[in-house]
């Protein structure tokens, strides 16, 4: 299958990225590790007059933390986070969903920040990051603005994301010295999207939940945040009681649909239970801290 | 509409890269995917293209050691890097370890998913010389072979692991 036919840009900088995005408005499209952009232009569902190549932009592929903030570049590949002990000692919510993207192959060119970019509903990068609490910073020519993760996905395969701005950066804070998360996710097989996925991340201060972030793949227009869970956790004990609970209300904010991949009902289901899981790894995980 | 020369120059870029240790360089179009710059513009059709939907590894390649679908790539992207396909990996008059842990262990029935399975193993090893079973299908779980059932895959790249570890002792 061939692409329609489109200018190629290879900027080797920011600026010369967004003075080229500026000059294409909203007919360029901005291409990082490319695992969803080119198929979609393959099948012609995307048909940009010019292409962005931001892979020689130096800087973008660092993974680090810095001043309580996690700091995921715009070129840090999938595989990158599914290696990185970083991410394995605090953020166990994206270590979990790192080797879930996809395949290993597409996970050593597909980059976060470009997963987000692209909103897929059924993208597990959403909801994990959700659940984590993160932000994304963009640039355009007139600077920086930073947009938190909720009000970043507008829809399915829409964002905040002006024509003329670049995702930056992907942040997450620093969730503290006591800290679990997990990500579970059902799929039918390596590389296809979630039947339901969820995802959990919960700091602790003194005993109890500071914060709990729970988000869901694959049951909505988007990934979801289960505000309801998360604010009846917010301030108590993670005892059993309050994890069934949370579970309930969590499952309760799935909009699922019946699909080839599964009944609503059973994908609400599956919700209940990888909720009721990921809150008690995250709680053996404050144990074990 | 006919194009004016700039707008063919920007549709069309001359790419430099190696190509199995040897230089190449060629003149594409922009929207020309990597497996056809492989196959028709090098003529090295040892790379296949199976599914053409980022879905079944049959079209892997080493993008810099690095295991890539080739499907899923522009040629332009390539430009500046080191492109290994499975014309590369033997000596010559020889095999490597991982095409013979192939032969050995019967690992391919039909063929097809053969180049790229053998690219991502060659990958592995590289990493990791002593993978452990499941670490072996993990890293080919991006690979689909219909024919096998990936039994004898897994016992070819363990052939491999012990051939590479015997010849570096």
């Amino acid at each position: 299958m061939y692409p329609a036919s489109f200018e190629y840009h290879a900027p080797t900088s920011l600026d010369e990225a967004l003075s080229v995005l500026e000059r294409y408005g909203d007919e360029a499209k901005v291409l990082a590790g490319g695992q969803s952009l080119i198929p979609l232009m393959k099948l012609r569902f995307a048909s940009p007059r010019a292409l962005v190549d931001v892979n020689g932009i130096d800087g973008l592929d660092e993974l680090y933390e810095d001043n309580g903030m996690l700091n995921i570049g715009a070129l840090v590949r999938h595989k990158a986070c599914e290696r990185s002990d970083l991410l394995r000692s605090r953020y166990g919510v994206l270590a979990d969903a790192a080797p879930q993207i996809s395949d290993p192959i597409v996970r050593n060119r597909g980059t976060v920040a470009g997963s987000l970019a692209h909103a897929d509903p059924q993208g597990d990068w959403g909801s994990a990051l959700l659940a984590a609490g993160a932000q994304v910073q963009v640039r355009g020519s007139d600077g920086t603005r930073t947009i938190p993760l909720d009000d970043f996905f507008l829809g399915p395969f829409t964002t905040a994301l002006e024509p003329t701005e670049i995702v930056t950066w992907v942040q997450v804070p620093d969730p503290g010295p006591k800290a679990g998360g997990a990500y579970f996710k059902l799929e039918r097989k390596v590389g296809d999207f979630a039947t339901v996925a969820v995802g959990v991340h919960v700091s602790f201060s003194n005993g109890n939940v500071e914060r709990a972030g729970i988000a869901l793949t694959g049951v909505g227009p988007r990934n979801l945040r289960a505000e309801a869970a998360e604010q009846a956790l917010a301030g108590h004990a993670l005892d059993d009681e309050a994890i069934v609970e949370a579970a309930r209300l969590a499952a309760e904010a799935a909009e699922p649909r019946d699909d080839i991949r599964g009944s609503a009902e059973y994908k609400r289901n599956v919700v209940r239970v990888f909720t009721e899981r990921g809150l008690r790894k995250a709680a053996e995980e404050r144990e074990a801290s | 509409m006919t194009e004016t020369a700039t707008e063919q120059a920007v549709h069309t870029k001359q790419v430099t890269l190696a190509v199995n240790g040897q230089a190449r360089s060629a003149s594409v179009e922009t929207r020309l995917l990597l497996v056809h710059f492989i196959r028709e513009t090098l003529g090295l059709t040892g790379t296949h293209i199976g599914c053409d939907t980022t879905s079944c590894g049959a079209c892997t390649v080493l993008l810099d050691g690095v295991p890539v679908k080739s499907c899923t790539m522009f040629a332009v992207q390539a430009d500046g890097h080191e492109l290994t396909t499975v014309e590369g990996l033997a000596p010559p008059g020889g095999l490597h370890p991982v095409q013979e842990g192939f032969h050995e262990e019967h690992g391919l029935q039909c063929g097809f998913c053969t180049p790229g399975m053998m690219l991502t193993a060659t990958a592995l090893l590289a990493e990791n010389p002593d993978p452990s079973e499941e670490e072996i299908r993990w890293a080919i779980s991006g690979n689909i072979c219909r024919c096998t059932g990936y039994q004898n895959i897994v016992k070819s790249v363990q052939y491999a692991a012990a051939k590479m570890k015997e010849a570096s002792e």
